[in-house]
């Protein structure tokens, strides 16, 4: 993939710099290189000694490993943000709404804007949850809404993650920690702030608890300690100040939950769970499970307590739904759409399947079930043997699959062997909604570190930056 | 405060004090063992030096089970750096390290940074470069990480109910090891109560002292020769010597006063039961009662006391 090809994020096709990021880049010019190795160093060190790390599924069991972070920050200028988090909110207020309706009316399916067999027949659908009423009609409480750039710099929603969305620790972290190696940039820009992440968090959490309940008790409920986000939790748990509990610590008795204290028994409101809905509860959904808690399901649609987020958000943030967000836009809400959605291919529909598999070498397909950068075809850079063999499972089972044109995704600077280079990032902002819909400024930036590998997934070698977006 | 995490509090910080207090008993026992000095009796190899880490811990079968003879260097080996060895240093500071990571909202950044440092640094360390840089400098750090900790624990962490979990830890891990140790180290001291003065007498008396951070204590105290009664006294009765019995059972005692409530009573009465045995003892009435006897009497009721607190704190049967 040639330079050109691409929006750089920092530099314009002539090779100056843009205007958001000139005090950086004077910076970097400034700044002796081996001080930026010596820090560069410190940061690594400082990331393993306070544990910063995730699990490697696969690999020998309590292996841990860093996420590569790369100081080279990700600058959003404040007029782009604007948009962005008009967009995001749009977005997921159209995601919850479309939640409660197909759980309810169905009035989008009455409408025909989109085919019952996408929703009802969709295997992230969850029946159990017809007509269960939740706290102020919220199902995704916590949305990751992944962005890229592609083209001349617009902005793309690639998918929205409203099952658990993982990663915002790292965003708090990097913060941290660019903050602690260069607290010098900080006073040349000024940078929004994200640290009340957990605040608003918390406060969303709050804002759900199940009717009737004041001064609810939170806790996030983890798989444990062998999960690859476990170091999240336990830093979400600890910001919020609330009990990190795992299923063993928590039990119901007629329909209400309680966990296990030294103190007795005591009263849970709200769950933010961040165990997937298969596991919650070995009742009503995967008997295997060993860590849910019995009868959460009853005491839930009982009303008894909050699941943040609700079961069967899965639904809405499917592969095979995505392409209709836009139009669920219009129909929630009666707006045009403030972002755009990638072209998608579904190749359940003849003439899009056609199509894809005469422009395999240009196009990505991913399976619509598939989650981490697993399962999926780069065209342009997969061998032939392996389009091939993605050619034989599409037509082994079409609806499995959606393509998408190859999106030239924007690049930043980043520090990688041969000194600094650019690498192809992509944006995870977290969208919380509760009694209002809120957002901090920025989100998670994930960058691809080998060269011109459009994988940005942390399973998959990718790093992280921290992002600022501009007050002014 | 969830049970589960009073319980990995509760065990952080006792696999920590295990690793100090083997630190401290491995130390002393490799420096006596340069001593030209035979302390070996008849009949008395449980009470060997080099067995005594291994009595104490209950790990004399696992270890015969892994090393064929008794020598310093098997010793050593099996219990600083053996992972296969659950008390083991190395074991022991993995522990109270995964512990903490299960815990690390409910203990401060700093604790965990600790702990997290003292893993990542044993973690690669392998016993030549141990032996080569020497031992006494390896237990050296084990202590002042152990102290660091402690140091740490006491300048950031909230007087909350988990503070409370986390010092019971410590001080019945404390009381245990102490009581032990006078007890494995009485039968081989007491041949010679008769004639103190002689210098195996003296170097024994006082390493026990030494692995006890007592010797300057005992001196102070008593501005005397050392003779077994008063060591005896110095480490059971008391108060002032911080790893006495005594004053490891006033902590205890004081903290389950604290976690106690209506509904939970036991465990702080064998605690006050315990604890008035030491309040209002007499070294006199224990020897005549027997100082073997007494002693396990006193680690029968600390083993009761360590079960009761198991099961109404840590895995209450309810629901």
């Amino acid at each position: 993939m040639s330079e050109a090809r691409f929006f750089n994020e920092m530099h314009l096709p002539d090779g100056a710099i843009r205007q958001h990021y000139q005090p950086f880049a004077d910076w970097l010019a400034d700044t002796p290189p081996d001080r930026i190795a010596q820090k560069r160093a410190e940061a690594d060190i400082v990331f393993h000694r306070v544990g910063i790390t995730f699990a490697v599924y696969g690999e020998e069991s309590g292996t841990e490993r860093l996420i590569p972070f790369d100081i080279v920050p990700r600058i959003i200028p404040a007029s782009e943000w604007l948009m962005l988090a008009q967009g995001l909110r749009q977005r997921v207020k159209t995601l919850n709404a479309f939640l409660h309706d197909i759980y309810h009316d169905q009035e989008i399916l009455k409408a025909g804007i989109i085919p019952p067999e996408k929703v009802t027949g969709n295997a992230q659908y969850r029946p159990e949850m017809d007509g269960v009423t939740v706290p102020k009609g919220i199902y995704s409480h916590v949305s990751g809404v992944d962005v890229v750039r592609a083209g001349q710099g617009e902005y793309y929603v690639l998918e929205d993650n409203l099952r658990v969305p993982s990663g915002v620790s790292y965003m708090l972290e990097n913060r941290k920690m660019m903050m602690r190696l260069f607290p010098e940039l900080f006073s040349k820009q000024p940078v929004a702030p994200v640290d009340h992440y957990p605040d608003l968090l918390l406060e969303t959490l709050r804002s759900v608890a199940p009717e009737g309940v004041s001064n609810p008790t939170v806790v996030l409920l983890t798989p444990g300690s062998y999960n690859s986000a476990y170091f999240e939790h336990t830093f979400l748990a600890q910001q919020m100040g609330i009990e990190l509990v795992e299923g063993q610590d928590l039990f119901v008795r007629e329909n209400t939950v309680y966990m296990r204290t030294t103190k007795g028994p005591r009263r849970v409101d709200v769950i933010y769970r961040r165990i997937d809905d298969d596991f919650i509860d070995p009742l009503a959904f995967r008997k295997d499970s060993m860590l849910g808690v019995p009868g959460l399901f009853a005491a839930y649609r009982a009303g008894k307590v909050t699941l943040a987020n609700a079961i069967g958000t899965g639904v809405a943030d499917d592969k095979s739904v995505y392409p209709y967000v836009p139009e669920l836009i219009r129909f929630y809400l009666g707006e045009a759409p403030i972002l755009n959605n990638v072209h998608t291919y579904l190749l359940a529909k003849p003439e899009d399947r056609d199509y894809v598999l005469a422009h395999l070498a240009e196009l990505v397909v991913k399976e619509v079930h598939g989650s981490g950068g697993y399962g999926m075809l780069i065209g342009p850079t997969a061998s032939a043997a392996q389009r091939e063999e993605f050619r034989q499972r599409i037509i082994a089972a079409p609806e499995k699959y959606i393509a998408q044109p190859t999106l030239s995704l924007s690049a930043c600077p980043t520090f990688v062997e041969s000194g600094v280079a650019p690498r192809h990032v992509d944006l995870r902002p977290f969208v919380l909604s509760g009694r209002n819909v809120t957002l901090v400024p920025g989100g998670l930036t994930r960058v691809a570190l080998r060269e011109g590998s459009l994988v940005v997934n942390s399973s998959q070698g990718g790093g992280t930056k921290d992002t600022w977006v501009l007050e002014s | 405060m969830l049970s589960r995490t009073a319980s990995d509090l509760y065990w952080m910080s006792r696999y920590m004090e295990r690793a100090e207090n083997t630190a401290r008993l491995l130390d002393i026992t490799y420096r006596m063992s340069l001593l030209p000095y035979r302390v070996l009796e008849a009949g008395q190899q449980w009470a060997e030096p080099w067995a005594v880490p291994l009595v104490i811990t209950g790990l004399v079968s696992h270890y015969y089970e892994r090393y064929p003879e008794l020598s310093s260097d098997h010793v050593l080996r099996y219990m600083v750096l053996d992972p296969r060895n659950p008390s083991s240093i190395y074991s022991c500071l993995q522990a109270a390290r995964e512990s903490a990571r299960s815990q690390r909202g409910a203990i401060t950044a700093e604790m965990w940074e600790s702990l997290n440092h003292t893993w990542l640094e044993v973690r690669p360390m392998d016993f030549a470069e141990v032996t080569n840089r020497g031992v006494h400098e390896f237990f050296d750090w084990v202590k002042m990480r152990s102290h660091l900790l402690r140091g740490v624990t006491f300048g950031t962490m909230l007087r909350d109910e988990a503070f409370l979990f986390h010092r019971l830890g410590t001080y019945m891990e404390r009381a245990d090891n102490t009581a032990r140790l006078l007890d494995v180290k009485y039968h081989t001291l007491l041949p010679s109560a008769s004639d103190v003065g002689g210098a195996v007498d003296y170097y024994q008396w006082s390493a026990l002292l030494r692995s006890l951070s007592g010797f300057q204590a005992y001196r102070k105290i008593y501005r005397d020769a050392i003779t077994p009664v008063r060591v005896a006294e110095l480490l059971i009765l008391r108060d002032d010597m911080p790893r006495s019995l005594h004053a490891c059972m006033n902590f205890v005692y004081d903290i389950l006063k604290q976690a106690c409530d209506s509904t939970i009573q036991e465990p702080e009465r064998l605690a006050g039961e315990i604890h008035a045995q030491l309040h209002y003892g007499r070294i006199e009435k224990i020897i005549a009662f027997g100082l073997h006897e007494y002693l396990t009497n006193f680690l029968g009721q600390i083993g009761t006391l360590s079960e009761e607190i198991n099961e109404d704190f840590f895995t209450p049967a309810y629901a």
